[in-house]
């Protein structure tokens, strides 16, 4: 009896011991026959080609340390970002925006770059401020992007409509569109996309609008010229010459563009990769600057590449977060054309990356970029201008009475901040 | 993680009520007759049970029962972005009162309710049909009934979006062959919730079935022949008979699946997702939780309404028991 109590005891506690040995076994960098393991997160599977081979380059020169890419969709990439870094359990190094970077760093979650004395002369100077804090460098500029103009040449021919060019004006872009519009073949003109960097913050910026006040205290959609930047997108819908916000959630107007159905889309530098493994969009489509109204203007913005405060290899993440910011990842970056890389002087290897392609026009929209608008809690906001703008999107209320909303709540969110 | 507790707590808390109780308590009466047991063994059996029960009760006490008294304790407090929290009374409980979103988050989850209950006169109906020994091909039937019960939900929710999609989706393809013009299913308001409810109870229907299938096999044949000489018609007998006798099991499938609608968030999330103009009408109670624990790190708050849930399920629950009693029957 005993001794079968005995082995019931020893069975149940080598139980108890396996099951403690799983659960351990679930840290992110486990090092393993003296060799570190880092991961690394990003968001952009387009980009992951192009990671892979920047990470192969470093393992290359430095041999003790081996990292794994960690890839989140952009929509849940924050979301489980923030719970991770919660939990102690986020990737030890990972891309940041310009909307997040502050709300990060103003909780200690990333490292700053204080014991690096990194070399920022060598990106360009407005991405290097948009990751300091209180005058502290938390992360190396990775990439910028600026967004253009892309349009489909074969729906351009049939329509008889000339391509556009750099000095198109929104009186153009809305002629045209009108021609472009062909219901009986389910082709529209553009995709009135809600988003803002590619969409509606670009043209409210070109009507002379502001998204945010300078000083980052006030909303700008009260301003009767951000209306005016609104009202470019809802028109088109009303118009019908672009898709309802309905057709749009049920296929993304990326989707639409690359299967023909669109005739223009306002993109991202970033997307020549996705254009170019597409075998639509390979050479059919191309690119120029966008249209300007009052005046010309473009979103700039950047990735940066930050540390884990709480990363159990500090010392490797940082060797593996400079060998990102370097030149050499930058090449890589600009010969497969994934990104205008932030190194001053790799941009022209990007741009010849894809020769079929204007692409240089993204380089030539510079003098006129804008800086994406950030406030230390930009997601508070972000969440009301996707929700309450959704309302002028499909419709239901007039984009003037919306924008009052908007920036009413929205300034209560920025007082918030302040505290 | 308190939501997914609940959920599966309940339902295995609810199976083993069913099955577990009649073969432990045969044994131990068997037991107790042939031999009255002393103090020093009566001790013994009491350590075996407690040894064997360890691992369920550990369980059930760490992943289920103590992050209840977690989420209580956390729902009186407000939390900072990366953790770390304050305590703050009531103050969550308050604004919970005036909530318009929370508010119209528990209308909608009162219609998932309703709406799919729906499911179980569908299940009945598959039962009989199914249940009906000798028929040929029946398993394979009953297999494909039960696939998307085994299915994951985010392959389920995938699949049905490329269905559901107003320009090129398959659904709307056949409408069109009958010249019927097809809307907008999962991002028009008037029918997002519609869509989403028929994808649930798609994708419950083979558990319930099994489950009615089961109680339909184990009413005695006898009565139905008795039934049959008195001259009752298949009408009759299906009124007078198996709804009565089958109660039991119908009870248990209403139980669980009004508990199920309760807690939907991933076909929500999935098929609906955070961008979509018709999220307003289609919010669930769970869905607003985890917009605001996750997305809005406005974990305190979450925790009060995740609270506020638990005691809708537990009152919902308790009615359902009171009223069994006027419809329910056993043996």
């Amino acid at each position: 009896m005993r001794k079968k109590k005995l082995a019931v005891a020893a069975a149940s506690l080598a139980l108890l011991g396996s099951a403690a040995a799983c659960s351990s076994g679930g840290g992110t960098a486990a090092a393993a026959g003296g060799k570190v393991s880092l991961t690394y997160g990003v968001w952009d599977t387009n980009q992951v080609p192009a990671m892979k081979q920047i990470i192969a380059a470093f393992e290359k020169q430095n041999p003790d340390i081996s990292v794994t890419v960690q890839l989140t969709p952009y929509t849940d990439y924050f979301t489980k970002l923030q719970a991770a870094a919660t939990g102690g359990q986020a990737p030890d190094v990972f891309w940041m925006n310009g909307p997040n970077f502050q709300l990060y760093a103003s909780n200690g979650v990333i490292e700053p770059l204080t014991s690096l004395t990194p070399d920022t002369s060598v990106y360009p100077a407005s991405l290097v401020k948009l990751y300091q804090y209180k005058g502290v460098q938390y992360g190396l500029p990775k990439d910028f992007d600026t967004v253009g103009l892309w349009y489909d040449k074969s729906i351009f021919d049939a329509a008889k409509v000339a391509y556009p060019t750099a000095s198109w004006t929104w009186a153009d872009f809305q002629t045209a569109a009108a021609k472009l519009t062909n219901p009986s073949k389910g082709i529209y003109a553009v995709g009135a996309t809600l988003e803002g960097q590619e969409n509606y913050y670009d043209t409210i910026f070109q009507a002379g609008g502001q998204v945010i006040s300078a000083n980052g205290k006030n909303s700008g959609y009260a301003d009767p010229a951000t209306i005016a930047g609104l009202s470019f997108w809802t028109d088109l819908i009303a118009k019908k010459q672009s898709p309802s916000l309905q057709q749009m959630t049920d296929t993304a107007p990326l989707d639409m563009f690359e299967s023909g159905k669109l005739a223009m889309f306002w993109g991202g530098s970033w997307d020549a990769v996705a254009f170019g493994a597409n075998a639509n969009t390979k050479t059919g489509v191309n690119v120029t600057q966008l249209p300007s109204g009052v005046k010309k203007a473009t979103v700039i913005h950047g990735l940066a590449n930050v540390v884990f405060s709480h990363t159990a290899h500090l010392a490797e993440a940082e060797k593996f977060e400079t060998f990102l910011g370097s030149q050499q990842a930058a090449q890589i970056e600009a010969s497969t054309g994934t990104v205008i890389p932030a190194y001053n002087g790799t941009q022209q290897a990007w741009v010849k990356a894809y020769p079929q392609y204007d692409l240089q026009a993204f380089l030539d929209e510079l003098p006129n970029s804008v800086p994406y608008p950030i406030s230390q809690n930009t997601a508070a906001w972000n969440t009301l201008e996707a929700n309450l703008l959704a309302k002028a999107w499909d419709g239901s209320e007039p984009v003037a009475t919306v924008a009052q909303q908007l920036a009413t709540q929205m300034n209560a969110a920025l007082a918030k901040e302040k505290q | 993680m308190t939501m997914a507790a609940t959920r599966t707590g309940a339902r295995s808390a609810a199976s083993a009520g069913e099955s577990a109780p009649a073969p432990a308590g045969s044994r131990t009466t068997g037991r107790l007759g042939r031999r009255r047991p002393g103090g020093a063994a009566r001790r013994s059996n009491a350590l075996w049970a407690a040894l064997f029960l360890a691992p369920t009760a550990l369980g059930l006490g760490v992943f289920y029962l103590w992050p209840v008294v977690q989420t209580l304790y956390y729902s009186f407090t407000t939390w900072g972005p990366f953790g770390g929290h304050t305590w703050s009374g009531l103050d969550n409980y308050r604004q919970i009162l005036h909530d318009p979103d929370l508010r119209s988050a528990f209308e909608n989850t009162a219609w998932y309710c309703l709406l799919g209950l729906l499911g179980i006169p569908v299940s009945l109906a598959l039962a009989a049909v199914l249940g009906r020994p000798g028929r040929r091909g029946v398993a394979a039937y009953r297999t494909l009934m039960f696939l998307p019960v085994v299915t994951m939900p985010a392959a389920v929710a995938i699949v049905w979006r490329w269905l559901y999609n107003g320009d090129y989706g398959l659904i709307n393809a056949l409408l069109r062959k009958v010249g019927i013009h097809g809307t907008y299913w999962i991002s028009d308001p008037h029918t997002a919730l519609i869509a989403v409810v028929v994808v649930g109870i798609w994708s419950t229907v083979g558990y319930n079935m099994v489950i009615l299938m089961a109680g339909l096999q184990s009413i005695p044949r006898q009565y139905y022949e008795a039934a049959e000489v008195d001259g009752a018609g298949p009408v009759r007998q299906f009124f007078a008979l198996t709804v009565p006798l089958l109660s039991p099991s119908l009870f248990f499938v209403t139980v669980l699946s009004v508990i199920g609608s309760l807690q939907t968030f991933d076909l929500v999330y999935m098929l609906i997702g955070r961008t979509n103009p018709a999220l307003p009408q289609t919010r669930t109670v769970v869905y607003l939780f985890y917009q605001d624990a996750f997305i809005d790190n406005n974990r305190g708050y979450a925790a009060a309404m995740a609270f506020l849930l638990l005691l809708v399920i537990v009152a919902v629950t308790a009615v359902q028991f009171r009223l069994q009693r006027r419809w329910v029957h056993y043996g």
